[in-house]
């Protein structure tokens, strides 16, 4: 049975029969698709509207974003693969929800009083628009295990000669990513399905067009969390989908093995605090909205920039002196910060952090 | 029994019975009578009468006040935690529904601070992954003449303006009591703070303040400056064992200066005892 999604701010949900969703492709069994280092899939999923069109989602492993439209739906990343079904569920309740107020239609009907039209029929509602485009900020598992099924579930803008000539080329929708986030999946055997199609090797990329009534820029961030990390700025609402070097659960997962380093997460939380302006009292403003855990503004992004920076000038001081990594960890360089961000167990742990902080910053490497 | 005890009676029975309907109005400019924090900036170092962590005294001693003078530092407000001990008169007035006339929030306004509304129609709390503010969410109800506030939803801030942080994860109990003395209306303010983070036990305050119908609380715009050139992501902070700053309190009293360590001890009136022996110097046993 599929768990519904609950849907917060919009207070009367509506008896909707979904149809049933589909699953094309079966999600992948590549060590990418595994590594769902400090992921936990909810027991539901949440929709929470962050401003305008963009909404979060939470439960599915990690945050989804979703730019949710007239044009269709924009997600950044795509969750846990066992998620995906649920994902595509709360896609539809939510689309349901907003067609019930005409959110999707951007446009208003026309009438007035020659018009012979019924009002009635002006009413109905456009079936849920599709998935278009599916950004992966890292190529971690919890980034891209649903990019199989929700993108087989979507489809694409295809335009030019490409619509005329290639049949299939707007089947599934379009998966953005840095190069280097192909690279890693490629090496690491995740499946064809699974694969950015759309792939940028240069600083940054931006949607040609309009989506939803904004410009989407996507930011590579290198060597942050891995050498494939990106932030996803959406211009009109202002709203920052910061991926895995901003989490609100834990210290950053820094996969050092795939590029990742502590001075290229905190170069990231800097361009997110340069880009985001707040509303009033360094509260609100430009949102964003990190890899995994609550909303946040750039006063929270501020708070993680900090305490990384001191953690990493902590964990450099111990280097200094020539102490091991053994004899770092036993340092404890995140106490302070431990209670809030740290963990003893799990997937993630404090001590696995200070490892990867270590071994960016040594030639332990 | 005397006086001042039977007053204190009278007071606590009249609030005990009071009925569950009774409401009071805490609309008006209410300037500060009376608070620690008002008084005077606090030493560095001074975390007696807090029951702080180990975590917490060690971020306390990182700290760096210089920190403040980061553009992401700068036109911070002080957090709900404590804003209500903090050096700011207070203006509180009503929305109202308009058409049940019923209070909808009670505003409350602090001088460089934001609005915190206190929500009486029954809302639902946000989830847990909602967005946090510098007031927090708070939500009342009454106890008979007696407010009652559950704030959640706070941003990580400071219990006291010296580097002791508030975590994200702090929740406050409030309750706002009213009353008349000398012919004048006092508003008392206690907060009770739990943090599972930073605190080992609840922290309680309260404020006073009096009514005065000629105060006014002005705008407080705030601009951010370089106020001192940086390389960028540069945070001013001490590595643990470094910092000197903190013994100000304890060398300024001639106090020990192992008592910033003490924590939740502090709080409790058997610490003076221990204080005493600790001062007692050889020639006095």
């Amino acid at each position: 049975m599929t768990r519904k999604a609950n849907i917060a701010g919009i207070a009367r949900p509506l008896r909707h029969a979904l149809a049933a969703v589909i699953l094309l492709i079966a999600a992948g069994d590549s060590a990418l698709a595994q590594d769902n280092r400090g992921s936990e899939l909810g027991a539901e999923l949440n929709w929470w509207p962050v401003r305008e069109n963009s909404w979060m989602l939470v439960g599915a492993g990690a945050n989804i974003t979703a730019s949710v439209g007239p044009d269709g739906v924009f997600l950044v990343n795509a969750g846990e693969a066992q998620a995906s079904e649920r994902v595509l569920s709360a896609l539809d309740e939510l689309q349901a929800q907003l067609n019930a107020f005409g959110v999707l239609e951007g446009r208003t009907p026309e009438r007035g009083g020659a018009e012979t039209r019924s009002r009635l029929p002006v009413n109905t509602r456009g079936p849920a628009k599709p998935i278009r485009y599916i950004v992966n900020t890292s190529p971690l598992g919890h980034n891209t295990g649903g990019n199989a099924a929700l993108a087989a579930s979507g489809v694409t803008y295809s335009g030019g000669n490409v619509a005329g000539t290639i049949g299939d080329s707007s089947d599934g929708a379009a998966i953005l990513a840095h190069e280097n986030v192909l690279l890693r999946m490629v090496e690491e055997q995740a499946p064809f399905e699974a694969l950015p199609t759309d792939s940028f090797f240069v600083d940054e990329y931006k949607l040609s067009t309009f989506f939803n009534d904004e410009g989407i820029r996507i930011v590579h961030v290198p060597a942050a969390t891995t050498d494939g990390d990106s932030i996803v700025y959406f211009r009109g609402s202002d709203v920052i989908a910061a991926g895995d070097l901003f989490d609100m659960e834990s210290f950053p997962i820094i996969d050092v093995d795939r590029g990742g380093h502590i001075d290229g997460v905190l170069d990231g939380l800097n361009f997110i605090l340069n880009l985001a302006i707040p509303e009033f009292r360094t509260e609100g403003g430009t949102m964003v909205i990190p890899g995994r855990g609550r909303l946040s503004d750039s006063a929270d992004v501020g708070y993680y920039r900090d305490m990384l920076t001191i953690i990493r000038d902590q964990v450099q001081h111990l280097i200094d002196r020539g102490m091991s990594l053994e004899q770092v960890v036993a340092e404890r360089p995140t106490y302070g910060y431990e209670g809030r961000f740290g963990s003893d167990a799990g997937a993630w742990t404090t001590e696995m952090f200070i490892e990867a902080v270590y071994r960016s910053l040594s030639d332990d490497r | 029994m005397n006086i001042s005890n039977r007053l204190l009676a009278l007071a606590a029975s009249v609030l005990l019975v009071a009925p569950a309907s009774a409401q009071m109005d805490f609309t008006g400019e209410w300037p500060v009578v009376r608070a620690q924090d008002n008084t005077d900036n606090p030493h560095l170092g001074e975390y007696v009468g807090l029951p702080l962590s180990a975590e917490a005294i060690r971020r306390a001693e990182i700290w760096d006040a210089s920190i403040q003078s980061l553009p992401e530092w700068q036109c911070r407000p002080h957090s709900g935690a404590y804003i209500k001990r903090g050096p700011s008169n207070l203006r509180i007035w009503k929305d109202v529904d308009p058409a049940s006339r019923q209070i909808v929030a009670f505003q409350a306004e602090w001088l460089r601070s934001v609005n915190t509304p206190i929500y009486m129609d029954g809302r639902e709390r946000p989830p847990e992954f909602a967005a946090h503010t510098w007031g927090g969410f708070s939500t009342g109800e009454w106890e008979g003449d007696r407010l009652r506030v559950r704030t959640t939803h706070l941003k990580e801030d400071y219990y006291r303006r010296n580097g002791v942080p508030q975590s994200d994860k702090a929740t406050l109990t409030e309750y706002l009591i009213r009353r008349r003395f000398n012919d004048e209306d006092y508003l008392t303010w206690l907060i009770v703070a739990y943090d599972p983070v930073y605190l080992t036990e609840p922290l309680v305050r309260s404020t006073e303040y009096r009514l005065d119908l000629n105060q006014r609380v002005p705008p407080y715009p705030c601009t951010i400056v370089t106020e001192v050139v940086r390389p960028e992501g540069y945070v001013p902070h001490f590595l643990p064992g470094t910092n000197d700053q903190i013994f100000s309190f304890s060398d300024t009293y001639g106090l020990p200066r192992t008592l910033y360590f003490d924590g939740a001890e502090t709080m409790y009136p058997e610490y003076r005892s221990k204080l005493r022996n600790a001062l007692r110097t050889p020639a006095d046993q």
